[in-house]
C-alpha cells in the first residue's frame, strides 16, 4: 500500500489537525508513514500546503505530478497546488460553488456547514468525511473514528464524529 | 520487529526531544526559532517521563542557552542547546572556544537549518558552520534518525570530550512518522566540577596544545567505523558513477530513484556525519568512480571536503547553489546526471495567499497608528510576527534580532549629519519596532548604546507579552518558567529607565486616540533640545493566547451601505476577516475570522463600518 496526499489550505483552518488525524491512522494500521507540515510565519493565514506519505517511502515531500488525494480546504489554492496532482488524480475541494476542473460530488460547502455547526474549523472534519464517502483515501470511517478519539481534546470529540459524519453522509441534492 | 505499543507518530522536534530523554540529557536550554522550537517544548510537555532531574529553560538568547549547557557539561552531565541557525550565530562566541576546550559529560547542539528559507532570515548551513568551527555535525535524513543521532551525538561527545552537533532541517523537525521509542537510560550521574585553569579557563599559553588535540580528535571522530558514509551498492550497470547525498536530500532522492526504476542500480552513498569528512573514504571514491554526484543542503560542504575532480555538485554548477534542494529540483539535476528524459518542467513555485497579522491582533493598530502619524517616517523593526507590518507600510527594515534600535539610531546619526536646523527638529521621525521578547533577547543593549550615543529616535516595544511568532513561549517579564512555575518578574519599564529613557509610556494600540497622542509626544520629545530617545510600549496580549482572546469584548462588527469601496481598510489595515467584495465592490466582514475587536472602525473615512451589540 502507498499512497501520497496533498492537504492544501491557508493557516488556521485546522490544516496540521487533519494531517495528524490521517497519519495516526496509519500508525494505527501499522503502516510507515511521513507527513511535511507549514509551520512559523506562513501558518499566519498564508496558504499552507501540507502532504502525507503513507507506505514504504523515505521524504516527506511530494513531486510534482505525483499525488494521489488532494483534499482542499482552500478552494483558491486549486491553481497552486493542482499540478502537484497526478492524472486521475482524487480530489475533494471545501468550495461554496462549483469549482472549474472539479465535479459536484467532490465539492462540499464544508466551511459554511460548519459555521452552521458553531465552528468555522470544524470544516476539516467535514472534508474529511467526504473524501472517505468518496473513497479516496487508504481508510475507512472506522479508522477515522477511531483516530478522531485519540485525538481530539475530549470535549471536543463529539463535535468533531458530528463534522466527520456530516461529510461522511453529505448528498448533493 | 518493533511492537506497535513503541510506535508513536512524532514530529521530527517531539522525536529529537524523545532522544534526549532516552539519552538521560539532565539539562536543557533553547532559545525559540521556526523550525526548531517545538524541540524544547516537546520536553516539556514530556518532562514527566524523565527518570531523573531535569532542569528545561527558555533562555534570554541562544548565547545564554548555550553557556547554561556548557557549565552542566563541564559537572559532567548531559546537556542541550536548542536554537535555529541564525540563533548559532548569537552563539558563535561561547560555541567557537568550546571547540578547543572541550566538554566533560555529553554536550550536543541541536541547530534546526531552514534550507529554502520557509521562515528565517537566511538559508545558511549549519554544517559549513560547524567545518568553521570545527565541530562534529550529523544530517538526519529523517525523524527516526534524528531521534537515534541524539544518542550517537552524546556518545561521541562523551568518548572524545568534545562538542557535536546534531543539525535537522525544517523538512525533518517540521516532518511526522512513526518511531519506534527507546527505554530511558538513567546515568545517575551527581553535578561534579574538576577545577582546571589550564582548560576551562585557558589562556594563550595552553591554547595550542588544545587546539592540536582538537585536531587530533576530529582526524580519529572522522575514522570512526561506525560514522562512516553508509553505503548502498549498485548492480554495477551504472559502473564508476556513485550518488552522494546527505540529510533529508538523501530520503528525497531514494524516494526519486524508486519513482524511476533506478534503486539499486547505482552505489548510492549516505553522509550522516558531513564534518569531518573521513578523507580515506574521500580518496576511496576518488579511486572507485569517475563521476560522482553530490546532493545537499544548502552549501557545498561534503563536496568541498572531497576534493574529488569528477564530483557534479554546487561547485561545478549542476546543482543549485541557493534554494531548498526539493525532488522536483533533484529530478532536474538526476535527469542531467544520467542523461534521463528530463522531467516535463515542474511549476512555478508560486506561493499563494501571503500570510498576514491575525484579525484583531494589536500589533495592526500600533502600526496604523504609526504609520499615519508619521507618514514619512523610517521604520526600521524586527524579526517576529510583527515583521508582517511590511504589508501596512511601517516596517522598512528587517534585519536580525534587535538590530532595529541600533539600525535606528545609525539612521538617524546619518541624517542628523545633513541636517540643516537639528534644534529646530530637521531630521525624519525614525520609528523603532521590537516585540517583547526580541527586546530581552538583545534589545536592551542597543538602547543604551542608543541613549548613549544620542540618538533622537522613538523607539515603540511591541508587548504582547508572549513570543507569539513560535506559539507563546513565556517571556521575562512574565514571572513564569518553561516549566510553568513562578519566578522573578522582570518588568520592561524599570529596564528602559535605567537604561537612561527619559520619555516612557505604556498604552493599549487598540485605543488609537491615546496612542497617537502619545506617539506625537514623542515625537516632540525627540526634537526637543534635552531631548533623547523615547520609548512606547504599546501594550495588548497576544490573540493566540486563548485566555487573552476570550477576555476581550468581542462586538458584531458590520459594514454599511455607506461603503464607498475605498479599500483602505483592506488594503492598509488588512485584517484577514476584511475582504473585499469584488462583485459589489464594497468591503465585508468575513464573520468566521472576525473576532469583533473594532479596531478596523476607526480606519474607515465615511464611517461605514460599525460596531453592534456586545457578543
Ligand atoms: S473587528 Fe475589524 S479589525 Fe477586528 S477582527 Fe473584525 S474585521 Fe478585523
Ligand atoms: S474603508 Fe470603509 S469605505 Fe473603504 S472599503 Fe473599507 S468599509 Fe468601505
Amino acid at each position: 500500500m502507498k499512497q501520497q496526499i496533498i492537504v492544501s489550505g491557508i493557516g488556521g483552518q485546522g490544516v496540521l489537525f487533519l494531517i495528524r488525524l490521517i497519519a495516526q491512522v496509519a500508525v494505527n494500521r501499522g503502516l510507515a508513514v511521513l507527513t511535511s507540515e507549514t509551520h512559523g510565519m506562513a501558518q499566519r493565514g498564508g496558504t499552507v500546503l501540507s502532504t502525507i506519505k503513507v507506505g514504504a517511502f523515505a521524504s516527506p515531500l511530494i513531486r510534482a505530478g505525483q499525488a494521489d488525494v488532494g483534499l482542499l480546504l482552500w478552494d483558491a489554492n486549486l491553481p497552486v497546488h493542482a499540478p502537484l496532482l497526478r492524472d486521475g488524480a482524487s480530489l475533494v475541494i471545501n468550495a461554496e460553488q462549483s469549482v472549474a476542473g472539479a465535479q459536484a460530488k467532490q465539492c462540499i460547502a464544508a466551511s459554511r456547514m460548519a459555521r452552521d455547526m458553531g465552528n468555522a474549523v470544524l470544516a476539516n472534519l467535514i472534508l474529511l468525511g467526504l473524501a472517505i464517502q468518496q473513497q479516496t483515501l487508504f481508510c475507512s470511517a472506522a479508522d477515522c473514528v477511531q483516530a478522531i478519539r485519540q485525538l481530539a481534546p475530549e470535549r471536543f470529540v463529539d463535535q468533531n464524529l458530528q463534522a466527520f459524519q456530516l461529510g461522511l453522509n453529505h448528498t448533493n441534492d | 520487529m518493533d511492537t506497535q505499543a513503541d510506535v508513536q507518530l512524532l514530529m521530527g522536534n517531539e522525536a529529537m526531544a524523545c532522544g534526549l530523554l532516552e539519552a538521560g540529557c539532565q539539562v536543557a536550554a533553547a532559545y525559540p526559532g521556526t523550525p526548531s522550537t517545538e524541540i524544547l517544548q516537546s520536553l516539556i510537555d514530556r518532562r514527566d517521563q524523565a527518570k531523573e532531574p531535569l532542569h528545561i529553560e527558555w533562555s534570554v538568547n541562544e548565547k545564554i542557552a548555550f553557556e547554561v549547557a556548557l557549565a552542566a557539561s563541564y559537572t559532567g552531565k548531559r546537556s542541550v542547546a536548542v536554537m535555529k541557525q541564525v540563533g548559532l550565530n548569537v552563539a558563535a562566541d561561547p560555541f567557537m572556544r568550546s571547540a578547543y576546550l572541550g566538554v566533560k559529560g555529553g554536550l550536543v547542539t541541536i541547530v534546526a537549518d531552514d534550507p529554502g528559507p520557509h521562515s528565517s532570515q537566511n538559508e545558511q548551513d549549519t554544517r559549513l558552520f560547524c567545518l568553521q568551527a570545527r565541530v562534529p555535525v550529523f544530517d538526519p535524513a529523517s525523524p527516526a534518525e534524528a531521534k537515534q543521532l541524539v544518542s550517537v551525538a552524546f556518545e561521541l561527545s562523551e568518548k572524545y570530550q568534545i562538542l557535536t552537533v546534531l543539525r535537522p532541517a525544517t523538512r525533518i523537525c517540521h516532518s511526522r512518522q512513526n518511531v519506534a521509542l527507546q527505554p530511558m537510560q538513567t546515568l545517575q550521574r551527581k553535578a561534579h566540577f574538576e577545577k582546571n585553569t589550564a582548560r576551562w579557563a585557558a589562556t594563550p599559553p595552553f591554547l595550542p596544545a588544545l587546539h592540536k588535540k582538537l585536531n587530533d580528535n576530529l582526524d580519529a571522530i572522522a575514522a570512526e567505523p561506525h560514522l562512516q558514509p553508509l553505503k548502498t551498492a549498485g548492480d554495477g550497470s551504472q559502473p564508476r558513477t556513485a550518488l552522494v547525498a546527505s540529510g533529508i536530500v538523501y530520503g528525497h532522492l531514494v524516494d526519486l530513484l524508486e519513482e524511476l526504476g533506478l534503486s539499486d542500480q547505482i552505489d548510492l552513498y549516505q553522509v550522516v556525519m558531513p564534518y569531518p569528512l573521513n578523507p580515506a573514504w574521500a580518496a576511496q571514491l576518488r579511486n572507485d568512480y569517475d563521476r560522482v554526484l553530490v546532493l545537499e543542503e544548502t552549501y557545498p560542504v561534503i563536496e568541498l571536503q572531497m576534493a574529488h575532480l569528477g564530483v557534479v555538485g554546487k561547485q561545478s554548477g549542476h546543482v543549485p547553489k541557493e534554494g531548498e534542494l526539493t525532488p522536483d529540483v533533484i529530478y532536474k539535476v538526476l535527469a542531467g546526471f544520467l542523461e534521463l528524459e528530463p522531467p516535463a518542467t515542474a511549476p512555478a513555485d508560486s506561493r499563494g495567499r501571503r500570510p498576514s497579522l491575525c484579525a484583531g491582533c494589536p500589533h495592526r493598530s500600533a502600526f496604523y497608528s504609526i504609520k499615519k502619524c508619521f507618514p514619512k517616517g523610517i521604520f526600521p523593526s524586527d524579526i517576529g510576527c510583527y515583521t508582517l507590518g511590511i504589508n501596512l507600510g511601517a516596517v522598512d527594515t528587517v534585519h536580525c534580532m534587535g538590530a532595529c534600535i541600533s539600525q535606528g539610531a545609525g539612521f538617524y546619526q546619518s541624517y542628523v549629519q545633513d541636517a540643516q536646523d537639528v534644534a529646530g527638529g530637521d531630521f525624519p521621525t525614525v520609528v523603532v519596532t521590537i516585540g517583547d521578547s526580541t527586546f530581552f533577547h538583545s534589545g536592551i543593549t542597543a538602547l543604551i548604546n542608543a541613549v548613549i550615543q544620542k540618538a533622537r529616535i522613538i523607539v515603540v516595544i511591541l508587548d504582547n507579552g508572549t513570543t507569539a511568532m513560535t506559539g507563546g513561549q513565556p517571556v521575562p517579564h512574565l514571572g513564569i518558567t518553561a516549566i510553568g512555575e513562578p519566578t522573578t518578574a522582570i518588568a520592561i519599564e524599570p529596564l528602559v529607565k535605567a537604561s537612561g529613557v527619559n520619555f516612557l509610556e505604556c498604552c493599549d494600540p487598540y485605543d488609537n486616540d491615546d496612542f497617537e497622542t502619545l506617539l506625537k509626544q514623542a515625537d516632540t520629545h525627540i526634537r526637543k533640545p534635552d531631548g533623547g530617545v523615547a520609548v512606547l510600549i504599546s501594550r495588548h496580549g497576544c490573540l493566540m493566547e486563548r485566555h487573552v482572546a476570550r477576555a476581550q469584548p468581542r462586538f458584531k462588527i458590520d459594514i454599511t451601505d455607506d461603503c464607498i469601496g475605498c479599500r483602505r481598510c483592506v488594503e492598509a489595515f488588512e485584517c484577514p476577516a476584511l475582504v473585499m467584495n469584488e462583485a459589489t465592490t464594497v468591503a465585508e466582514i468575513d464573520q468566521d475570522r472576525c473576532i469583533g475587536c473594532g479596531t478596523c472602525i476607526p480606519v474607515c473615512p465615511v464611517k461605514a463600518i460599525i460596531k453592534g451589540e456586545q457578543l
